[in-house]
């Protein structure tokens, strides 16, 4: 995994309450056993207006032109901004792999649902919870500044604006060192190995017929 | 000793060390394979060199592609293919328990896990599915995990995680005569909304919890992720015990004598405190149906669509005026006046043998009507399928004029040829009605069985207890 480093990047807003991951990915395209190529299929049923097949030619597909994604300057976007309980439904990490593919490095809603949230750290997604009027207002400023950007600072917890407006975040520790660090969990936890091993040992011995 | 919840007890008993900012680490009894989001995990132990920690906690299962028709053909789409082929291949390489297309225990993953007994209380069960959480209904703590996650329990039978909250949805007293598990899960999302429970392990405990049969359970536990949280739990009682004993893989003999003793204990204290608790009557629940794109968007079969002018706030309304739209619907229109073209009666909420025994007895005799473009039943498992033809309902089904299948997800998601097309509306038993879940354009209402049996019927809803 990547480093998640400081960054500044254009907005992308979705003003919609829970956006599931059916509309993040579309099952069609789970059919994939690769981690990437998601990208192009980010949000499809939104940013096309013919259905799509996996393997299809997304050059000559119909394109929504309403679709912020598919306008200027949001076809760069790297931060997208949406609303409450982002990312329900399944636990499918294709829908983390869709947004990074297309070169989305944060999220900022009010609230996302539980498995994307976990996901997106396995990934070096960052989801950002900020409260509903700091999204609000986010919103209003995205409405107004066509080409809004926001600077991304995970060291420091904040997202700041173009006017320099700080907006702390919360992270857990964990978390943000491993994101910061660019940590693969599996190492830190095989690290553990023997306290594993140990657990095991006395688990067994008390509830044997699991063994 | 401080009172505990059965969250606690269960999380207590598998967490194998804590950081001091919570983070631990959490043991995993069984892990659950499918071939959507396990060939990723698979190539991630293979890049890295990693072996699997133990390979005995694993059961591997093809469900979300197989198709339900013409199995002698195989799988004739060349991706869905290549993905299950590379779940079997993973799991010939690694000697893990899969029980391929073909064998009479496949079926969806969430079926045939309690089926064999592969699912025991008090256990962790995690797949790389959000429905996980349907084993809960046998108190095991119970999850959906991202394929990230997949591989770390692969890897090191861990999973990290941080404690959730404890919730507890009590639902009093009796049912109406009619009213089924997933009328009471479809009611309590209502109330409490898709983000209700997030953060939360959310516990079900009430006479209308425990009256329910495990396969009841079932319903209300695999819905618990539409409500936000990721596991639900209800308690280990005579019914569960009923249900587990004999299975293939539960203990057997003095094994059984010794597990049922531990699994004594799995309830929560009687002074547990909990961070939140809903308190619901079982008299106000009458049949549901949803009208909108979020399993929150439910009603009573006798209410009207919903008017988003009514709504106050306005993303809220503005989220039902998007919903209604989608779904082709117009405020106030009554639900009982909805047609629909499709029938599908399935998955991995609504597909065991009470399922299919409460839609049949609302088809015996009846037709579908005409009006109706296909109506179809799929067992969750292969033993499921067999058990209703021994018991003729096949024959009821057919006789109606329903379609009947081979198991699999089917078009609980639509990965397979079973598919609505643009525009069409269905009566389903699925847990997710959200927009193009079922096909692009496909419109979709979470039902019951027999409530999606009666609109079959009737070629619009209607309160099944009426018909
Ligand atoms: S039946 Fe539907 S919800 Fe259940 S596992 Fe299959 S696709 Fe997922």
């Amino acid at each position: 995994m990547e480093k998640f480093e400081k960054f500044t990047g254009i907005v992308a807003g979705i003003d919609r309450p829970n956006i599931d991951t059916d509309a993040i990915i579309p099952k069609q395209y789970l059919k994939s056993i690769k981690r990437s190529g998601f990208g192009v299929n980010l949000f499809d049923a939104w940013r096309y207006l013919d259905p799509g097949e996996p393997g299809q030619d997304h050059s000559r597909r119909r394109i929504n032109p309403d679709f912020v994604l598919n306008k200027d300057p949001f076809k760069d976007a790297q931060i997208l901004l949406a609303r409450e309980n982002f990312a329900c439904g399944s636990s499918r990490e294709h829908a983390v792999w869709a947004l990074l593919d297309f070169g989305i490095k944060a999220v900022i809603a009010p609230s996302f649902a539980d498995i994307f949230y976990n996901n997106s750290f396995k990934n070096g997604l960052l989801p950002i919870a900020l409260g509903s009027e700091l999204v609000d207002q986010l919103f209003s400023e995205l409405e107004s500044n066509e080409d809004c950007q926001l600077s991304i600072d995970l060291e420091n917890q904040v997202v700041r604006n173009a006017s320099g407006t700080e907006m702390a975040f919360e992270i857990e520790e964990f978390r943000k060192y491993c994101l910061l660090n660019g940590l693969d969990d599996i190492g830190l936890t095989m690290q553990h190995a023997e306290t594993i091993k140990a657990f095991e040992q006395q688990y067994y011995e008390k509830l044997p017929w699991l063994r | 000793m401080a009172a505990k919840t059965l969250y606690d007890k269960i999380w207590e008993l598998h967490e194998v060390r804590r950081d001091d900012d919570g983070t631990a680490l959490l043991y995993i009894d069984r892990h659950l394979v499918h071939e959507v989001t396990s060939p990723q995990a698979f190539e991630g132990l293979e890049i890295a060199q990693r072996s699997l920690w133990r390979k005995r906690s694993i059961l591997a299962v093809p469900d979300h592609n197989v198709p339900t028709t013409g199995l002698e053909l195989g799988i004739t789409d060349p991706v869905a293919r290549l993905q299950v082929d590379t779940l079997n291949q993973n799991c010939d390489k690694y000697g893990l328990t899969e029980f391929k297309m073909g064998d009479v225990r496949q079926g969806i993953v969430h079926v045939i896990g309690p089926e064999q007994g592969a699912t025991l209380p008090g256990m962790t069960v995690v797949c790389g599915d959000s429905h996980t959480s349907t084993h809960g209904a046998f108190a095991a703590l119970a999850f959906g995990i991202g394929t990230s996650e997949v591989e770390h329990v692969m890897a090191t039978q861990c999973l990290i995680q941080k404690k959730s909250k404890n919730m507890r949805v009590t639902v009093d007293g009796k049912v109406a005569e009619g009213i089924t598990a997933k009328d009471i899960v479809l009611h309590i999302i209502g109330e409490i909304g898709t983000a209700g429970g997030t953060g939360c392990t959310i516990e079900f405990a009430g006479e209308a919890i425990t009256n329910l049969s495990m396969e009841g359970r079932m319903t209300v536990c695999n819905m618990t992720i539409e409500a936000g949280a990721r596991a639900g739990l209800i308690a280990c009682d005579q019914t569960t015990l009923d249900y587990v004993r004999g299975r293939p893989f539960a203990p057997q003999g003095e094994a059984w004598e010794q597990a049922i003793t531990c699994w004594a204990d799995l309830h929560s204290d009687p002074d547990a405190v909990f961070d939140r608790e809903v308190v619901i009557d079982a008299q106000d629940i009458a049949p549901q149906v949803t009208w909108g794109t979020s399993p929150e968007m439910v009603c009573a079969v006798h209410q009207r669509v919903p008017d988003p002018a009514q709504e106050p706030d306005p993303i809220k309304a503005g989220g039902m005026q998007n919903a209604l739209d989608y779904m082709g619907l117009k405020a106030n229109t009554p639900l009982d006046q909805v047609f629909v073209d499709k029938i599908f009666i399935g998955s991995c909420t609504n597909s065991r043998i009470e399922d299919l025994r409460a839609a049949a007895s609302v088809v015996k005799g009846r037709k579908v009507a005409d009006s109706v473009k296909l109506a179809m039943v799929v067992p969750g498992s292969g033993l499921i399928k067999q058990q209703a033809e021994d018991e003729g309902l096949d024959r009821i089904f057919i006789e109606a004029g329903f379609e009947w299948r081979e198991p699999g997800c089917s078009m609980c998601l639509g990965m397979n040829a079973d598919q609505l097309g643009s525009g069409e509306r269905c009566a389903s038993t699925s847990n997710r009605n959200f927009e193009g879940r079922q096909g692009q354009g496909g419109r979709t209402h979470l039902v019951s069985p027999a409530m999606a049996a009666a609109a079959a019927v009737k070629g619009h809803f209607t309160d099944v207890r009426e018909l």
